[in-house]
């Protein structure tokens, strides 16, 4: 919906910061990753929403960069819907969304949120890396690509594919599926970005070709089922594009093999974890269990829970395209090193993800923290795999 | 002379601004006072910050205004004269809990939500008094207006919990009052002249306080209330009495609101604790023993409506009435005067209340809360306003002033009152009085920075 839709919605922010905990206040810090980074009002859900109504509504203030700023700070988390205390909480990220649609409109994007649009559009993501490049990834594995008749489509996006730390769990994952023995592949060079960030971006336009372009070779492939290594795409694919597929998180499928045999864990793997949940897989999907019910599942791993876990986990900052655009920085403050240590303080010697964007954000603040002898990230596609027969 | 560089030398360049929009935020909150403009907003991490600051400030004549949660309602941190608004909220440590004599050490921008849920985890049987205040609120703004909490009826108000302060002079100089200006124990406040009520009360027009040492108190192991209903307005200072000499209660609400109309009379809830289950079952009796004199006339609520006051009010802080009050008229807002009165008073406000809201075409919503084991009655005439309604909002605003007056006109005294309403008491007091409070902010304060406009006439 288009912010004028939520006109008679968005003055009903009381300003109260509920929005900014979790919902036991838990000391360690406010959840909100903007707020508590920047720690002034105007970087929290409450100050956004009055600012959208100032700016967007009711014209009081002259819409601005610094409004962009501010609004593309937020990595659209999703915690404030969910501890918001009134009735139209659901629509705050929403809101969230149609005014940086206004923002798109009136060409007040800030540079990077323009670049990482720009590029999508061009190249298909954000990273202007050529199309037949999406291949390298599996290069010298035996995962393939995708072919009428295989049962899942292996949807990697643009964070696995590109990215040289998530390419490691897209390999992973990819090893473990070949493990099963279920038929699938990927696309490779004719995946184009799933679009999730340039929704949550605003750039509604183009996440409708997205869709269109991603539906279309679904379609021409006759794919069913989609399994997804980011909680993003699957977010997108999920919620956002045509009812006609059948998606799950890896971490959905991997439970269900492990559950029915097909995936035997019983090499396991000796390590005590904390898990840390996405934002697309957890607040926005309400899967917590599958990711915990795999690490338990594998014998030798000890599972401790951080203090920020399930609905009140802590967003490593990567989201709404920050893993790209970066407007929330790096610095002791931003959410992936403080998310970092709370990880440490847990006494965890792993850090397992289930989320590329994660995984790569995490691990710059891991080296940052200077922590990386003590912990290491890794995805849970690559626990499993270095726990199967 | 323009102070943004100074400033963010002072905290940095993310921690300071005078961008229109974070002055826009800075200049109103979500009660139904009129926006007041800011000039600077700066966010300080230590003491040292905040002396340089107000250093700064002090050499230029500059106003500075400290901010907690900013949820007074009424405009309190909101700055009268501009300046700097400081946000006291990254000042953030809660610096040591003392378990045997059950205080916690912390700074000022510490929420009540950080305090409860530290010490949940940490020290499950001790609590803090809590107010119904959303848990963004801060300790100390809670303690600067003097407000009051869970706790109340039992142990007093919340300010008469600070054991200890330490606190930045408008002239810049740090300063430690209670036990801690001599000791390494921030334990009491007593036997010393009281130089804390130099600070508490006065609505940041003192000083900055960075540190408080509050009590804490042990935290009981049954919790329940009960629901008592009353046609009879008149029989609440008699009813009051009579519950109050049983001395069992941590916390009294009293509500009586138009909507939904089973709440239409007078509901009084008692919140009884306990540690042990006899102990607990003999104190619900005892309440309930007490309807016996006033047969008839005041009855217990039992089923779903006592329930639902369960659900609303045992939560601490309970989110369900207060909060809700704002999404009322769908509108984002509502403001109270807080009357605090004498027990026997409580009746007249209550019935003038009612019409003042009907004047103003409002509900009523009067939600009332006892104090310090029945002395006074906090009395909040509320009125909820739709903030993208200026017809409204200025409704509510004479709605205020009205209920104000009221209270002051029966013999009470306004708490945390806007500035207009401020004025208002400065009218009536003594002239020595006045004379005294202008002395002593003319000694802490020559160049009048500290939130200048509160507490003048
Ligand atoms: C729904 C709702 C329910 C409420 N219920 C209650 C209740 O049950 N009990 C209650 O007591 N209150 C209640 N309040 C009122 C108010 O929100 C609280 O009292 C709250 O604790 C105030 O704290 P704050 O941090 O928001 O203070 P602020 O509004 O930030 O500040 C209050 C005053 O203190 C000054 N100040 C702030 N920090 C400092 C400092 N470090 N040094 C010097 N001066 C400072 C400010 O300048 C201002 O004058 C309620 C409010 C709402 C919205
Ligand atoms: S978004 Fe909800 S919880 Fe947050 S300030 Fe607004 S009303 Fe309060
Ligand atoms: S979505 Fe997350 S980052 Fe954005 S305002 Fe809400 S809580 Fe903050």
């Amino acid at each position: 919906m288009a912010l004028k839709d939520y006109k008679d919605i968005i003055h009903r922010c009381f300003r109260c910061g509920y929005c900014k905990f979790t919902s036991d206040y838990s000391y360690l810090g406010f959840n909100c990753p903007v707020y508590s980074k920047y720690r002034l009002e105007s970087y929290s859900p409450g100050g956004m929403m009055w600012l959208i109504y100032a700016s967007l509504v009711k014209g009081e203030l002259k819409p601005s960069k610094h409004l962009s700023q501010i609004l593309y700070s937020c990595t659209m988390c999703r915690n404030c819907s969910q501890e918001c205390k009134f009735k139209f909480n659901e629509d705050i990220v929403n809101i969230l969304k149609a005014a940086r649609e206004e923002m798109v409109d009136k060409q007040l994007v800030p540079q990077i949120v323009g670049q990482f649009l720009t590029n999508v559009y061009d190249y298909g993501n954000p990273y202007r890396e050529l199309k037949q490049n999406r291949d390298n990834w599996a290069e010298n594995t035996e995962i393939k690509h995708y072919e009428k008749g295989d049962e899942f489509l292996y949807y990697v996006g643009c964070v696995g594919s590109y990215d040289t730390v998530s390419q490691k769990a897209a390999r992973a994952l990819g090893s473990v599926l070949l493990k099963s023995g279920l038929p699938f592949g990927f696309l490779g060079s004719r995946e184009v970005c799933d679009g999730n960030e340039v929704d949550m971006l605003g750039e509604k336009g183009l996440f409708e070709f997205l869709k269109e372009e991603n539906t279309q070779i679904f379609k021409e492939l006759g794919v069913k089922k989609i399994v997804t290594l980011s909680p993003h795409s699957y977010n997108a694919l999920k919620n956002n594009y045509s009812n006609e597929f059948e998606v799950f998180h890896y971490t959905q499928l991997l439970r269900d093999l492990v559950k029915s045999g097909k995936l035997d864990v019983s090499r396991g793997f000796k390590a005590k974890v904390t898990y840390h949940d996405p934002c697309f897989l957890g607040r926005y999907n309400n899967e917590y269990d599958a990711p915990r019910e795999i690490l338990t599942a594998i014998p030798g791993v000890e599972l401790v829970e951080m203090e920020r876990t399930k609905e009140n986990s802590f967003c490593c900052g990567g989201g709404g395209g920050n893993f790209y655009t970066d407007i929330l920085g790096s610095g002791k403050d931003s959410p992936s090193r403080i998310r970092v240590r709370e990880a440490h303080d847990t006494g965890a010697n792993i850090l397992a993800v289930a989320c590329p964007v994660c995984m790569m954000m995490l691990e710059d603040a891991l080296k940052a923290e200077g922590l990386e002898d003590e912990l290491a990230i890794k995805d849970i596609s690559e626990v499993m795999n270095a726990a199967l027969l | 002379m323009d102070i943004y560089s100074p400033l963010v030398d002072i905290v940095g360049e993310d921690f300071t601004s005078n961008h229109e929009e974070e002055l826009y935020i800075y200049s109103r909150d979500s009660g139904a006072q009129q926006p007041r403009k800011a000039d600077y907003v700066v966010a300080p991490k230590t003491v040292e910050e905040v002396q340089q600051i107000v250093k700064l400030a002090n050499k230029e004549k500059i106003p500075i205004t400290p901010m907690g949660g900013g949820l007074t309602l009424s405009g309190l941190a909101v700055p009268i004269k501009g300046g700097i608004v400081l946000d006291m909220k990254r000042m953030d440590r809660i610096i040591e809990v003392n378990e045997k004599s059950r205080y916690v050490i912390l700074e000022a921008g510490v929420t009540q939500g950080a305090l409860q849920s530290h010490l949940e985890k940490n020290y499950p049987h001790l609590e803090h008094s809590m107010p119904d205040a959303p848990p963004m609120a801060t300790i100390v703004g809670n303690v600067v207006i003097q407000g009051h909490g869970h706790l109340s009826v039992a142990q007093g108000i919340n300010s008469q919990m600070v054991n200890g302060m330490e606190v930045v002079l408008p002239t810049g100089e740090v300063c430690k009052l209670g036990s801690c200006s001599i000791s390494p124990y921030w334990f009491t406040r007593d036997p010393l002249p009281d130089l804390m009520g130099l600070f508490l009360g006065w609505l940041g027009t003192t000083g900055i306080i960075t540190k408080v040492s509050l009590q804490l108190f042990p935290k009981p192991k049954f919790r329940d209330l009960l629901t008592f209903t009353s046609a009879d307005l008149d029989l609440l200072p008699d009813f009051i009495f009579d519950i109050t000499q049983l001395n069992l209660m941590d916390n009294l609400f009293i509500i009586s609101q138009e909507w939904p109309p089973w709440a239409q009379g007078i509901l009084y809830v008692p919140i009884i604790s306990a540690q042990d289950e006899e102990e607990f079952k003999l104190k619900i009796e005892l309440h309930k023993k007490l309807l016996r004199k006033y047969e008839g006339k005041i009855t217990l609520v039992e089923g779903r409506h006592a329930e639902r006051m369960r659900e609303a009010r045992l939560p601490v802080p309970p989110v369900t009435l207060g909060v809700m009050a704002a999404d009322a008229k769908q509108g984002g807002g509502f403001e109270y005067t807080g009357g605090i009165l004498p027990i026997e008073k409580v009746p007249e406000a209550s019935s003038k209340a009612v019409e003042i809201a009907h004047k103003y075409g409002q509900p009523y919503l009067l939600g009332y809360q006892l104090l310090t084991g029945g002395h006074s009655m906090m009395c909040g005439l509320a009125y909820c306003l739709n903030r993208a309604d200026g017809e409204d909002i200025e409704k509510v605003r004479k709605a205020l002033d009205e209920s104000n007056k009221l209270i002051l006109d029966i013999g009470g005294v306004l708490w945390k009152a806007e500035a207009l309403a401020q004025r208002l008491m400065v009218q009536r007091m003594d002239p020595n009085t006045v004379k005294l409070m202008k002395r002593v902010r003319k000694a802490l304060d020559p160049n009048a920075i500290m939130n200048p406009g509160n507490w003048s006439d």
